[in-house]
């Protein structure tokens, strides 16, 4: 058969999206499916894994059929998730035991305050690279152990299996209750802080100290090998590829030399840059993690900044002030003057994450005079969104020395010109974004499809990417540098603002 | 109906509105609706009752946002690119010409530049053409039939009849009118109702987007209309 295709699936935070790739990299087919999402209380994030592999079930079958193909087309399955997110289920059911929590959640501060109070950061970032946060999958873990009646016991006995959702779904697509795989890839064990980074393998210091059995935890494997083989649905077609997909990202954008950087803007922005084969040790204000591993090879590893805010905030303006009707719209409004008009926003509504991680800080709009009007608040709103960029962008020139050449950007706001084009102005680099929007699930194709030969090397790759838009920076160095300082001095009134209880 | 729906000061039921214009309920039903789906008419979720809409009081304003349209066209517009392997435009209307609000590169092409902003003259580009035929909002006729090229047409009476031939089939062309070498391919978007709210166009090497000395690629053509009635789908559900 001639006409083969890598398939993709792309489990993420709402949806789960199914994409059939040919040998140019280019889309055949997209099938998509919303999960349920919980907030039973305040700072819970919960969602059924069950119904996840429900949708991965039908939303194969879906695709294939848009495109016209037969499974035994498919060379071969990789797969893409939501980081940090955590399912425990039973291996002789195959039924989750406890609604998966997502990396949203924080329901593990108090757990995770005690191990700083308990003097162990220093520890935990020697080993894991992280900094203990309630962002990781591990203490999610601990927190089930501990508050769901008998998982401890059962846990402890074999009875339960651990992972996050590239876990579950290769452990059921390759037969679950029968002879079904359990592995996780080094780049989603990366976030659990239950991995030592300079190893890819668990550390027994970091397991005592949540007090995690390893019994119920997959095996790490790397990011483009053979797991295992697809029972249904893709019956005989090898599961070959699995990424983090912040971390497919940054493969389906081709950042495979050192220096190369990708930023997704969705809700919140997630930027990557290659580091290279050392492992990197930046200070406290972006992670380093894996950014792959290719079968035996070395691991490649990756600087991460992550804000809390973009899009987000573009929805606030649309949702809770009512000043655009759209959110595409905010270009419109913002397009209408000028400049900021003197007005500049922070969004710490939930405090700030890279590269300041404070999470008292709350949101604060400054500089306000009769001047302003809602369009200068439209602007200063993706401003912000340029800013939170150029600050991880610094965090990371000022820890590693490392500087962009271009940024490589995807994710829906790549739609507006006006935030593009500050982007450059404020990092002063080219802009760049790429012809396959889909990066996350072009990267879990283009793994799996490197492990099968279907693509011989990541030349190969690097030589499919078309560019659909560069912005190059307009903006004059001194009003950079007097920007930044307005920036940074906004960002000072933000920071610490809640009080502590009394 | 509308002033009957104005001057009420309550939401009306449907046969309120029937009695007072004195028209079968089942035509009333079709008229209402209408009106509702694009907006003049607002129907109560909960008791169903009919009030005047939003889009009456913004009627003044164009229907579409250039950049909501641009949010709506991306991905296809990508795909676009991807399958011709040329540089996709989607125009709006302004005074003088087609305004390109969105630009994909050629991929594979050497180093382009974004063209966002960029103004084409209605008589010498495919965009600038299909949005005389189809579009609202565009004047009637240029007022200048200025020359670009040797192939620009500046004869009132050609254009009109190249202009009748693109109304009859729905898409326009262009080789080499604007800019020596460079061929385009242009169809309208149409929101609701039909109406022509922009313009979608491929562009490249003349050699690229025609048949050696004859009419545009047909495999062009079509994955044009294709793509235009993708967007023109997801326009017609979101606006």
């Amino acid at each position: 058969m001639n006409d083969t295709v890598i398939a993709a699936i792309d489990q993420g935070t709402t949806s789960t999206r199914c994409m059939i790739f040919d040998r140019q990299g280019r889309t055949r087919s997209l099938a998509q499916r919303e999960h349920h999402q919980v907030f039973p209380q305040p700072g819970w994030a919960e969602q059924d894994a069950d119904e996840i592999w429900r949708h991965v079930q039908r939303l194969v079958p879906e695709a294939l059929a848009q495109a016209g193909l037969d499974r035994r087309q498919v060379a071969a399955l990789g797969i893409a998730n939501q980081r940090e997110t955590t399912v425990v289920w039973d291996r002789t059911t195959g039924k989750s035991v406890a609604p998966a929590i997502t990396w949203q959640d924080t329901r593990t501060s108090d757990l995770v305050d005690d191990l700083v109070a308990k003097g162990a950061t220093d520890k935990v970032m020697a080993v894991t690279g992280l900094q203990p946060r309630t962002y990781f999958a591990g203490p999610r873990l601990r927190w089930l152990l501990d508050h769901r009646r008998g998982l401890r016991q059962r846990a402890k006995a074999g009875e339960l299996l651990f992972g996050t959702m590239e876990s579950w779904l290769i452990w059921n697509l390759t037969g679950g209750v029968d002879g079904g795989v359990h592995v996780t890839d080094v780049t989603n064990a990366s976030r659990t802080m239950l991995m030592d980074l300079s190893t890819g393998q668990w550390d027994d210091s970091m397991l005592d100290l949540l007090d995690i059995p390893r019994v119920g935890l997959p095996s790490i494997r790397s990011n483009a090998e053979v797991y295992g083989t697809c029972v249904d649905p893709l019956q005989g077609v090898p599961i070959a590829g699995a990424l983090g997909d912040q971390q497919a990202a940054l493969f389906g954008q081709t950042c495979f030399e050192p220096g190369d950087a990708k930023c997704t803007y969705g809700t919140g922005a997630f930027l990557l840059i290659n580091t290279g084969k050392e492992r990197p040790t930046p200070g406290p204000s972006v992670l380093p993690t894996v950014a792959y591993a290719l079968g035996d090879d070395d691991p490649v590893y990756a600087v991460e900044g992550s804000i809390a805010m973009a899009g987000s905030l573009v929805q606030w303006l649309r949702d809770a002030l009512e000043i655009i009707p759209t959110a595409p719209q905010i270009e419109t409004l913002a397009r209408s003057v000028e400049h900021n008009g003197g007005c500049y926003i922070v969004p710490a509504f939930s405090g700030l994450y890279a590269p300041r991680w404070d999470q008292d800080a709350r949101g604060v709009i400054v500089g306000l005079t009769s001047f302003v009007t809602k369009a200068h608040l439209a602007r200063a709103v993706l401003e912000a969104t340029a800013w939170q960029t150029w600050e991880v962008v610094e965090a990371i020139r000022n820890d590693l020395g490392l500087t962009l050449e271009t940024l490589r950007v995807d994710g829906g706001m790549t739609s507006n010109h006006l935030l593009m084009q500050m982007l450059s102005d404020v990092l002063d680099v080219a802009v760049e974004r790429p012809l396959v929007s889909e990066t996350v699930c072009l990267g879990a194709a283009y793994a799996a499809g490197l492990t099968v030969g279907y693509w011989s090397d990541l030349a190969t790759l690097s030589h499919h990417r078309h560019v659909a838009a560069v912005w190059r920076p307009k903006m004059d160095a001194a009003v950079r540098k007097r920007e930044s300082t307005q920036w940074n001095r906004a960002v000072d009134h933000a920071l610490g603002w809640v009080l502590p209880p009394d | 109906m509308l002033r009957i729906l104005g001057g009420a000061g309550r939401p009306l039921r449907l046969s309120e509105i029937a009695d007072a214009l004195d028209l079968p309920k089942p035509t009333i039903f079709g008229l209402v609706r209408t009106l509702r789906d694009v907006g003049f008419v607002h129907q109560d979720r909960a008791t169903s009752d009919y009030s005047l809409g939003d889009g009456i009081r913004n009627l003044h304003e164009s229907g579409l946002d250039p950049n909501d349209l641009r949010s709506h066209a991306m991905n296809w517009s990508d795909a676009l690119a991807s399958r011709t392997r040329l540089e996709v435009h989607i125009g709006f209307p302004d005074p003088d010409g087609a305004r390109i609000v969105h630009h994909v590169f050629r991929p594979g092409g050497a180093k382009q530049h974004l063209r966002i902003g960029e103004v084409l003259p209605f008589h010498a580009s495919a965009l600038g053409k299909i949005m005389l035929g189809f579009v609202a909002g565009t004047p009637s006729s240029p007022r200048l039939l200025e020359r670009y090229t040797q192939r620009t047409v500046v004869s009132r009476a050609a254009l009109d009849a190249e202009m009748h031939r693109i109304r009859a089939r729905g898409w326009s062309s262009e080789g080499g009118e604007l800019t020596p070498g460079i061929g385009a391919v242009a169809v309208p978007l149409r929101g609701y109702g039909g109406i022509g709210v922009g313009a979608l166009a491929v562009t490249g090497p003349v050699e690229k987007v025609f048949r050696h000395a004859g009419p545009p690629l047909e495999s062009i053509i079509q994955a044009t209309t294709d793509t235009a009635v993708s967007i023109s789908r997801s326009l017609g559900l979101h606006a």
